[in-house]
């Protein structure tokens, strides 16, 4: 499993030396958080994509180089949004708790 | 205006999910979200195998989408609601092919499965099936279709409405970011296409923005409402939305999608390609 972060999402499949991923989980209570929603903000706070979370609370992205805005939206929350940067041939890890 | 004809809002179709008129119909680009949960009484279309020849790149032809309807269980004269995932990106596609072949009453859940969802309202992975029909569907209706050339003709001449993210548009990206980058096709996009991304249409609930705020986003844009309209995006799903808003909330006369969008368009040869973040010269 190669370039897999532990306790991670699996990179098995994804070409990281190509890609500037984002990818983390959404918790809650330090619990993983199933179908949030996680948009994916450029440097002008415009939309790029959205990603609902897995069973196990994780999304992922392919970005480019620079600064992003994950906001996630969750039922019977109020939207978090938390900076992160984002470079080829990295993964950026995210944890995002929400209320 | 149309918004009253083509939109229903959640609690509309929670009133409606015993009629047995209305058919409700889950279109993702997660083909396989319908089987984890879908709202009650649902059927599933799967844009990949249900909507596209499996041979050409192109849609099913007008036998086959009759075919499918009638053993869906859909009549021509059922009021059809569809919903979907990524903010309705894919319901809105199939809104559009449902009008492409000429089907009356269909409408578009307004935020979707997303809004659906964050309501808490009540989602279920009961089996549903429908008894067969008898649909026929109509000749594609290409006053709502692009194809290539007349995309390229329309440079210079008609609005060209760019629906990707900012980053799509300039060529920093190749596909909207959820997805892997490395793609075959030129990055940018169609010169003198304004950059609307479909996203400033919608709220992040993915509900629509009222029609006055729609109709100020696409003036400041550039979109010159004597003109007539394209919509693209990467492969025809978002700008689908884009022509929703345009067409159907707007009531704006002769707006096209042009399906074959940034995936057909960037692997042309010889046609004219911008990148950066201005719209560029015809």
């Amino acid at each position: 499993m190669c370039g897999a972060t532990e306790g991670g999402l699996s990179l098995a499949g994804v070409d990281v030396a190509k890609e500037a991923v984002i990818q983390g989980q959404v918790t809650r209570g330090g619990e993983p958080v199933h179908g949030a929603y996680v948009r994916l903000l450029d440097r002008t706070g415009e939309f790029t994509a959205e990603v609902p979370t897995s069973a196990t609370g994780h999304f992922r992205f392919f970005a480019g180089d620079g600064e992003w805005t994950l906001r996630t939206l969750a039922p019977k929350a109020e939207p978090v949004d938390k900076k992160v940067h984002a470079a080829v041939g990295n993964v950026a890890e995210v944890t995002i708790p929400i209320g | 205006m149309t918004r009253e004809n083509s939109l229903v809002s959640a609690q509309w179709v929670e009133e409606h999910l015993d009629d047995p008129k209305v058919v409700l119909i889950e279109v993702d680009e997660d083909t396989t979200a319908y089987d984890k949960g879908h709202i009650k009484g649902a059927i599933k279309l799967d844009w990949t195998t249900d909507l596209q020849d499996q041979v050409r790149r192109d849609f099913v032809n007008k036998d086959q989408f009759s075919a499918l309807l009638s053993e869906r269980g859909v009549a021509n004269d059922d009021t059809v609601v569809l919903y979907g995932g990524n903010n309705n990106w894919f319901a809105a596609y199939a809104f559009w092919y449902f009008k492409l072949y000429g089907h009356q009453d269909v409408k578009l859940l307004d935020g979707g499965r997303k809004k659906w969802e964050l309501d808490s309202r009540e989602l279920t992975d009961e089996a549903v099936t429908r008894e067969a029909t008898t649909y026929t569907a109509q000749e594609q209706d290409h006053s709502i279709r692009a194809f290539r050339d007349e995309v390229v003709e329309a440079i210079g001449t008609q609005n060209l409405v760019d629906v990707r993210s900012p980053d799509e548009f300039a060529g920093r990206l190749l596909a909207p970011a959820h997805l892997p980058q490395e793609q075959a096709q030129r990055a940018g996009h169609i010169p003198t296409a304004a950059n609307v991304p479909w996203s400033k249409a919608a709220n992040d609930d993915g509900t629509f923005r009222s029609d006055e705020e729609l109709k100020e986003i696409y003036t400041e844009a550039g979109v010159d409402w004597s003109k007539d309209t394209i919509a693209y995006c990467r492969i025809g799903e978002r700008s689908s939305h884009t022509w929703f808003v345009l067409k159907e909330l707007l009531g704006q006369e002769n707006v096209k999608n042009y399906d074959g969008s940034w995936t057909e368009y960037g692997s042309l040869v010889g046609v004219p390609v911008v990148t950066g973040d201005e719209p560029g010269e015809a």
